[in-house]
């Protein structure tokens, strides 16, 4: 049975549901967001070929991560079998890293793309996702009651965003640990970063605070190894820095 | 060596010398004269000698009389430029400042016309610019300002006037990767001068030979070791060293001995000047804390230690220099050979984990080598009075144990490549034959380097994709050169190895009306991770006063002054240094041997002997392992005694283990002599019933798969492969001041860990990072040889409750990091919570 059946039913170990405006979402441990009625995969942030990105000034990344981040939505997808993805902007780090993608990792993303429906919602890294390589480009996406858009605005209802790659850190008795994480208030979500080598901000940052009008409601769902653990906000910590 | 004296008549020593000895009443001793000898008919020799034996002024003897023979001769008019006679190397920057100090009166004394120079990374831009165009004769220095001034342009110009090099504190530079640095510089000074003769000064080592063949190019080819003369002093009055008597009840556990306060103060008062040693900083303030609740006499007490502002530190050290302090409590910052006058007593507090790391602190006492130095080990708990007495055991037989010299490790020579391309153009064949006469690297494999090489150029990946944007290429005449200068500033920036953990300064500031002021004095520095375990409200001590946490603003930590009358204590107070393997071998062999147990305290004696009663003390070769239960919860103990760190590795790899035998394993906690891990099965009866096998539970398989499995995830081996990202160059280390703020931009290298581990797992760096894992935060080398010796020597009890033995590590539960919980289990616990354990003496000591 196809994971997407199963969702259907009921949420499947490690992950949690959630409702946004009344709709029913999956929130998976890989860090992506599943609509079932929609068959809707929805992931952000993908930063492909930051790698090489940073490898044009001196910094010799490992260039792996492009075909690390398709795999793992290679297996996503195999196992969700969903009819629409949508990534949600910064899925390439910068305007110029399509053209580097390797044949591999194009053919990964054609494969992927074969009868479903792919949007690319414009980011700040990519403002003109590149269509050559399939699917179709838009600034932002509205599906009933649900806007998609890469970077979230104050004030929205019914947004799922990305750009912000939030994260959270919880403290155990002797050291504390930090993941990357939803968080959500009923009314708008946004996504963890999908791409390998993508850090993370901190859910204390002011940059949330002015986004979540009810701090009572936010929910955090961070990220474990093979499944997701929601925590209140109350036990997140803020980093010392940066 | 027999540590006779002479006149100096008939030697090397000019007259000019001679006299200045006479008139100080003094007379030139043997040693010194020999490495004079020595040093004048060009052979390089190592210096072992004691506190007090007038090392220095014996290092650098060779090069005031050379400087003062040749006079003249070295400067001619006209000459464009001179470089340094003599490099002095020292790994503290204040012991270059120090010996400035003292170098100062014999040339001023004897009127010589020698400059004398520091240079570290505290001096002025402007100085270092005007020290490259006129350098001094001697130039007092550090490991990475060699590194840099060797990666310099005219790097030839500067050092090809060298005679002499002065490495100082030796033993204690060639252990670290700052000791691999710069003996890869020394390789390159002795291209640039190949007449150079080297000088090492060290304190007493187990392997000289490994210290004296560091001082030479190497040249293995023939297989055989070139090393430097070895003058050795071990004369010199024993030190008279006791353990603490106290009527106070010991310690289970735990690092403060501060049920001895009152001990320490009475012997304070009985002698005239008193130096106190502790591990870490944490014990450091507690001490001075406790000292000054009972100094009733108000005796002149001071504190020192690297956390603290600069500016206090000078002024301690300066009362210390001139007598005016009774006693100063002090960590290692104080270890290496700064002159502290006339210490009478040393009173080392917490145990000394190592036997040479005693020796030479109890050398700091009496500074003169003729009257035995004076110390008072004062175990913190029961456990480190056997260490106490293992380690006085090693003290009056001489005994050393400090450690082999590994081989250099990749990550420096990473750096020290770069460096070389910012000097000058190189061919791949000479730099790689000029690296091996280091001796560390002597035996490097060339395909090693030219790994290394790669990962230079482009980052050494098997996907050859950033060949266009590579940092050194080959050019069409053979050589490899830098693609840009702004390389050389980038490496100057990230030039070393000292990875420090991030710091925020703490200041002191005011409330007024419920709010934190802002501005306020600069108490010292403290390390991030130690501020994580801390909630606004929460009080610490630090710089000798209870504060109270208020927050974090920007890159500071604000706190008040609180009227709290008890600080929260530091859960993590053990310090970094794992117990010798040598003492291990001792504290095993009192434990074994009932016959020595009539010269411990009567309480520890006592504890040995319900332990025997109640379960048994492992032999000398033996591991014993106790299982019981407690609570809902059963319980497994092992008795290594090879330090935390082998031990927590040992802890991670053995629940692994036992989970697989499903014995569900829920964490563990180590100390540097036992580890306990806890299940929810029985295991008494698992072992009964033959369902879990303790021999296959221990068997040195472990160290094959399940480690690499487990290495994979560790949290250890990251912060092992953080440094070396860094090191290496391949991430770029955080500059203060400069720390990008709002979302990150740099790129963590737990993510890079993460991608590389999975894509391309023999790629140099894992392999750099997993050598210095091996030896460092893992110890694995050490947990192998000792599955190795205990291979059919496990000793099994099973017990119906808590043994004396198992209190120490079971009091730690909950103090100390749960590694078995690891990441995941703080998430899942973040809402649960956990038991405590109490009574435990009781049931442990009930008979």
């Amino acid at each position: 049975m196809a994971l997407a059946e199963i969702i259907q039913d009921e949420v499947p170990l490690g992950s949690v549901r959630l409702t946004l405006m009344g709709q029913s979402f999956v929130a998976l441990p890989e860090g992506v967001l599943y609509w079932p009625d929609e068959a809707t995969l929805i992931v952000a942030d993908l930063h492909l070929e930051k790698g090489s990105s940073f490898a044009r000034k001196g910094t010799f990344l490992p260039p792996y991560d492009s075909r690390a981040t398709l795999g793992r939505l290679e297996r996503l997808i195999k196992s969700l079998q969903p009819a629409r993805i949508i990534a949600l902007g910064d899925s390439f780090h910068d305007v110029a890293a399509a053209n580097r993608l390797g044949t591999d990792e194009c053919a990964v993303i054609n494969l992927m793309q074969q009868g479903r429906d792919w949007v690319w919602v414009s980011g700040n890294h990519d403002p003109y996702p590149p269509e050559a390589l399939g699917g179709r480009a838009c600034d932002e996406l509205s599906i009933g009651p649900i806007i998609f858009r890469h970077e979230p605005m104050a004030g929205a209802k019914g947004e799922i965003a990305g750009h912000l790659h939030p994260c959270s850190k919880v403290r155990g008795r002797a050291r504390s640990v930090r993941r990357p994480c939803f968080i959500e208030d009923g009314t708008r979500a946004i996504l963890p970063a999908f791409g390998e080598l993508t850090g993370g901000l901190n859910i204390c940052n002011d940059a949330f605070s002015s986004l979540f009008e009810q701090p009572d409601a936010i929910c955090i769902h961070m990220l474990g190894d093979r499944q997701i653990y929601s925590v209140s906000p109350s036990h997140c910590r803020p980093d010392r820095r940066g | 060596m027999d540590e006779s004296q002479t006149t100096g008549q008939g030697t090397d020593l000019p007259q000019i010398f001679q006299d200045w000895f006479a008139e100080r009443g003094w007379q030139p001793r043997a040693h010194q004269l020999d490495l004079l000898a020595r040093a004048h008919s060009g052979q390089s020799t190592l210096l072992i000698a004691p506190t007090g034996a007038g090392k220095t002024l014996a290092g650098f003897l060779p090069s005031l009389i050379d400087l003062y023979r040749e006079d003249g001769l070295r400067r001619k008019p006209g000459m464009a430029f001179f470089g340094p006679h003599t490099l002095y190397i020292s790994p503290l920057k204040a012991l270059a400042v120090d010996i400035a100090r003292n170098l100062e009166a014999p040339i001023r004394e004897m009127d010589l016309p020698v400059t004398v120079e520091t240079r570290t990374g505290d001096t002025p831009a402007h100085k270092r610019q005007r020290q490259k165009e006129r350098p001094p004769d001697i130039l007092l220095t550090t490991p990475e300002q060699i590194a840099l001034l060797l990666a310099d342009k005219n790097a030839e110009r500067f050092f090809n006037q060298v005679k002499t090099i002065i490495f100082d504190e030796l033993h204690s530079l060639v252990v670290s990767k700052r000791g691999d640095l710069l003996s890869l510089g020394l390789a390159r000074l002795f291209r640039h001068a190949p007449e150079i003769t080297t000088i090492g000064l060290s304190a007493t080592v187990a392997n000289p030979q490994d210290l004296q063949a560091w001082l030479v190019p190497q040249n293995r080819e023939h297989g055989e070791v070139s090393e430097a003369g070895l003058i050795e002093i071990t004369g010199g009055a024993k030190p008279d060293i006791s353990i603490l008597e106290t009527e106070e009840r010991l310690p289970w556990a735990g690092h403060t001995a501060l049920y001895a306060i009152d001990n320490i103060y009475r012997q304070i008062k009985e002698h005239k000047t008193t130096l106190l040693f502790v591990n870490t900083r944490f014990q450091a303030e507690l001490l001075f804390q406790e000292l000054w609740r009972v100094n009733e006499d108000g005796l002149p007490i001071a504190m020192h230690h690297g956390s603290l502002d600069v500016g206090q530190r000078r002024k301690v050290e300066a009362a210390m220099g001139t007598g005016s302090l009774r006693a100063i409590v002090a960590t290692s910052t104080l270890d290496l050979g700064i002159d502290w006058g006339d210490v009478e007593l040393v009173i080392h507090v917490g145990a000394p984990k190592g036997a040479s790391r005693l020796a030479q602190r109890i050398g700091r006492s009496n500074h003169r080598m003729d009257v035995p130095s004076k110390g008072i080990l004062v175990p913190a708990n029961r456990f480190e009075v056997l260490e106490c007495k293992a380690a006085l055991d090693a003290n009056y037989i001489g005994a050393q144990d400090t450690p082999r010299l590994h081989d250099g490790a990749l990550d420096v020579l990473c750096q020290h490549v770069l460096g070389m391309a910012c000097a000058a153009p190189f061919q791949a064949d000479d730099l790689f034959a000029e690296i091996k006469t280091a001796a560390p690297y002597a035996d490097l494999p060339r395909a090693t380097f030219d790994k290394v090489m790669e990962f230079v150029a482009t980052g050494g990946y098997a996907l050859k994709s950033y060949e266009r944007y590579a940092k050194i290429r080959k050019t069409e005449d053979g050589t490899w050169r830098l693609t840009h200068p702004r390389l050389a500033q980038q490496y100057r920036i990230n030039v070393g190895t000292i990875i420090e953990n991030p710091t925020l300064l703490v200041r002191m500031t005011s409330r007024k009306n419920g709010r934190v002021g802002r501005g306020g004095r600069v108490l010292g520095k403290v390390e991030e991770y130690f501020l994580e375990t801390l909630e606004p409200g929460d009080t610490f001590l630090f710089a000798g006063q209870i504060v109270r946490f208020e927050g974090i603003r920007e890159t500071e930590a604000l706190v008040t002054k609180s009227a709290a009358d008890t600080p929260k204590i530091p859960s993590f107070a053990g310090g970094k240094f794992p117990l010798s393997t040598y003492l291990a071998q001792g504290v095993r062999n009192i434990l074994s041997d009932p016959k020595t147990w009539n010269s411990l305290p009567d309480q520890v004696a006592e504890w040995l002997e319900i332990q025997k009663a109640r379960s048994v003390l492992p032999g000398k070769r033996e591991l014993l392992l106790e299982t019981f239960p407690r609570a809902d919860k059963h319980y497994l103990i092992a008795y290594p005694f090879e330090g935390r760190l082998a031990h927590q590795t040992l802890g991670m790899l053995l629940t692994r283990r036992l989970e697989r035998m499903k014995a569900r394993p829920l964490g563990f906690v180590a100390t540097d002599y036992a580890l306990g891990v806890w299940c929810l099965r029985d295991l008494s009866s698992m072992i009964r019933r033959g369902e879990l096998s303790l021999d296959a539970l221990f068997d040195e398989d472990m160290l094959g798969d399940d480690l690499e499995a487990w290495l994979r995830e560790s949290f250890m081996m990251k912060r092992t492969f953080r440094n070396a990202a860094l090191i290496s160059g391949l991430i770029e280390k955080r500059h203060p001041g400069k720390e990008k703020s709002g979302r990150q931009v740099t790129v963590s290298s737990d993510l890079i860990y993460d991608v590389l581990n999975e894509h391309e797992p023999d790629h140099i760096l894992l392999q750099a990072a997993w050598v210095d894992a091996s030896t460092g935060l893992l110890d694995i080398e050490r947990l192998g040889a000792m599955l190795k010796r205990v291979k059919n020597h496990l000793r099994h009890m099973s017990l119906d409750r808590i043994s004396p033995l198992a209190v120490p590590v079971m009091l730690q539960i909950g103090k100390e990091p749960v590694f078995g919980s690891a990441d995941e289990m703080i998430l899942a616990e973040v809402a649960g919570n956990v038991s405590p354990l109490d009574d435990l003496i009781e049931e442990a000591m009930r008979l």
